[in-house]
């Protein structure tokens, strides 16, 4: 029964949160038993990412056939090419699929008591969430790429706007239903080029053609349209005009799971330009391209995150910074990987990326939730009335602590940990870009400090005196968020090693992704 | 609120039928010809908007509540989902009973042929699922759409 499910388990993955977002609407009049049910799904799903992540460390690529007469079967008898639905996991794809599910799990449990009405709508929502991202990542297919990212964001959409009276909500779900849209086209556009340049959908195939063949021009054009959708959805600057106010006005539990969301989108940026793409010549325009993205997006979110009133709208621009941080060093790995002299340094660049790209998912929705902590409590997230919340809410004050060490970059934390690979190893490709990224995480502690000051410190306020200290679901939450970021920052050097590396050698190793399906 | 004239309602109660009808067909011969569940299934929700339209909100609402169509709607998606659970005997999503001789199980023989409706397996049962998802769903959407542009209900 075991092996049975740990076969199954990348279908049952993507299944199981569908299933129960189905199921919750008709338990609408059992308010307790929905919440267990979504919890349930929850749990279920993160087990079955812990499965799957397993099972691809030790064993290598896992393909998965849906309505194949056996799993591993990816060509029809008598077919050269395969048409079916495949999901491929490597161990880059099976890591941001753990990392998604563990979150949203946390999330979840955190949801129990932070969201008062509605559960059955929210829930339902936030498991599709988790749907959307795990198909979206575990996928081997262009088009089942688009359908789960069109999950992704219409959910996204629905959980933003979740609080209908607040009308920054409502507009808040609007630009990222705006921006979603748009990119949504751009990402079809892209996969209509492709399928018409080379009459399959399937990745791994996708890449062989290139391979042998080389590009063709409107290959040239869908890259260029793939890069700019999946920068539009993980909110590099100039396009992260989203980010502020979907992260803003999103209930907390939901923006964590947004971030990873979000990160979801590097990773597909990242499958098109290693996987599909190739580190062919061609794709060092890119390379340059994400790189001055990156740089933008280090610096903007920096220096608008210094002039924040809002906690949340504060911690959202920090998190654009970070994104930057992840490009820049993968935009000087892609460059790096044909450059032989530089090959060392992309590859630490690389896992540098790697490593801080999921970091920066944790230690963002560990602020986050404590943003939310604050919420609940007092009531509001502007950093012009909070004050003096240490004296009652001691254990969401240490939490906001760790978080803010870890996005400020300052040891021991894990984004010392992560940083400090990426500016050493972009140091060497250029100073000037290592120099940027330096400045821009020094900026990043001055607003961290005024948060955590203005909220957490400073004499005791009327108003707050009778607040209190969170509830033991949301407690927990971050409980085991700190506790994954404080393990990442002391063992960076075992993290590295047992997940960060496969990972980066699945992404650079196009020859693997295509072997497993061909 | 108490819907269009007479007329009206007697001609769309006419036309009624066969729209159902018609939509029933498109979702029943999904798997022989174009169409399928989300086609089928919009058919029949256009001959429920047809309804809407001419009997108002309040004759509609008490037929087919708000609650009622939201319960078919999930009941409809996850028959989706226990359908493709059910393969998982060898695949997610895999045809169980194709060429099994039950029911959807004739095998086709091959060349050309009129087409065998009690073929193709679980296809046609996945296309009542989504023909039911459908229909459910956007009348639901249609209902709450009528019922903010006349400013009621929420």
């Amino acid at each position: 029964m075991i092996n049975e499910i740990a076969l199954h388990s990348p279908a049952l993955a993507i299944a199981i949160p569908l299933v129960f977002a189905f199921l919750l609407p008709l338990l609408k009049k059992w308010k307790k038993l929905a919440a267990l049910m979504a919890l349930i799904g929850f749990g279920a799903a993160e087990t079955m990412a812990v499965l799957v992540f397993k099972s691809v460390l030790t064993e290598g690529i896992k393909v998965y056939v849906m309505g194949a007469s056996s799993i591993g079967q990816t060509t029809p008898p008598f077919m050269p090419v395969p048409v079916r639905i495949i999901l491929e996991i490597d161990a880059f794809s099976a890591l941001m699929g753990l990392a998604g599910a563990t979150i949203a799990l946390l999330a979840a449990i955190y949801s129990i008591k932070f969201i008062k009405e509605s559960h059955v709508k929210y829930y339902s929502l936030l498991l599709l969430m988790l749907a959307g991202l795990l198909g979206f990542v575990f996928t081997g297919d262009l088009f089942n790429l688009f359908v789960f990212f069109e999950v992704l964001s219409i959910s996204s959409i629905g959980l933003i706007a979740f609080w209908l009276k607040r009308s920054e909500a409502v507009e808040a779900g609007f630009k990222y239903l705006t921006i979603s849209a748009v990119a949504s086209l751009f990402v079809l556009f892209a996969i209509g080029l492709l399928y018409g340049e080379h009459g399959i959908l399937n990745i791994a195939t996708i890449s062989r053609d290139m391979l042998f063949y080389g590009f063709a021009f409107t290959d040239i054009i869908a890259l260029g349209l793939l890069v700019c959708a999946f920068a539009m959805k993980c909110g590099t600057a100039p396009m992260h005009f989203w980010v502020p106010d979907a992260y803003g006005e999103a209930p907390a539990a939901v923006t964590a799971v947004l971030a990873i969301a979000s990160l979801s989108s590097v990773y597909a940026l990242l499958r098109i330009a290693f996987t599909v793409f190739g580190p062919l010549p061609h794709t060092e325009i890119i390379a340059y391209a994400v790189i001055i993205m990156g740089a933008i997006s280090l610096f903007v979110g920096a220096t608008m995150s210094l002039v924040q009133k809002d906690l949340k709208r504060l911690i959202a621009y920090a998190g654009v910074s970070q994104t930057g941080f992840i490009l820049v060093a993968f935009g000087v790995g892609l460059v790096a990987i044909n450059n032989v002299p530089l090959q060392a340094f992309g590859l630490r660049a690389m896992q540098g990326g790697l490593f801080h790209l999921i970091n920066h998912a944790f230690y963002e929705a560990l602020l986050f939730l404590v943003a939310g902590a604050i919420i609940y409590r007092a009531g509001t997230k502007d950093l012009n009335e909070l004050g003096g919340l240490a004296r009652q809410m001691p254990l969401t004050a240490v939490f906001f602590l760790i978080g803010a060490i870890s996005i400020a970059g300052l040891p021991p934390s894990n984004g010392f940990a992560s940083k400090i690979l990426i500016y050493e190893s972009i140091y060497f490709f250029s100073p000037l870009l290592a120099v940027i990224a330096l400045i821009s995480s020094v900026i990043v502690v001055v607003p961290m400090v005024k948060a955590f000051c203005s909220a957490f410190l400073g004499p005791e306020i009327k108003k707050f005196k009778s607040v209190k200290e969170v509830p033991g679901s949301m407690i927990l939450a971050m409980l085991v968020l700190s506790i994954i970021v404080i393990f990442f920052g002391l063992f960076p050097g075992i993290m590295l090693e047992s997940i960060v590396n496969p990972a980066v050698n699945a992404l650079l190793n196009q020859a693997a992704y295509v072997g497993g399906v061909l | 609120m108490s819907g269009l004239s007479q007329i009206v309602k007697t001609v769309s109660l006419v036309l009624f039928v066969p729209i159902l009808t018609f939509g029933l067909y498109v979702v029943a011969h999904g798997h022989l010809t174009p169409g399928g569940g989300f086609q089928g299934g919009t058919v029949i929700a256009t001959a429920l908007a047809l309804f809407l339209v001419a009997f108002g909100a309040k004759e509609f609402k008490r037929i087919l509540g708000k609650d009622f169509l939201s319960a078919v709607e999930s009941i409809g998606l996850l028959s989706f989902g226990a359908l493709a659970l059910l393969g998982l005997g060898t695949a997610f999503f895999a045809n169980f009973l194709a060429n099994s001789g039950g029911l959807f199980g004739k095998s086709v023989p091959v060349g050309a042929n009129a087409g065998i409706f009690n073929s193709a397996g679980t296809i046609p049962l996945m296309n009542f699922a989504v023909g039911i998802e459908v229909a459910s769903a956007l009348s639901l959407v249609l209902l709450l759409m009528y019922l903010s542009e006349k400013g009621v209900g929420k």
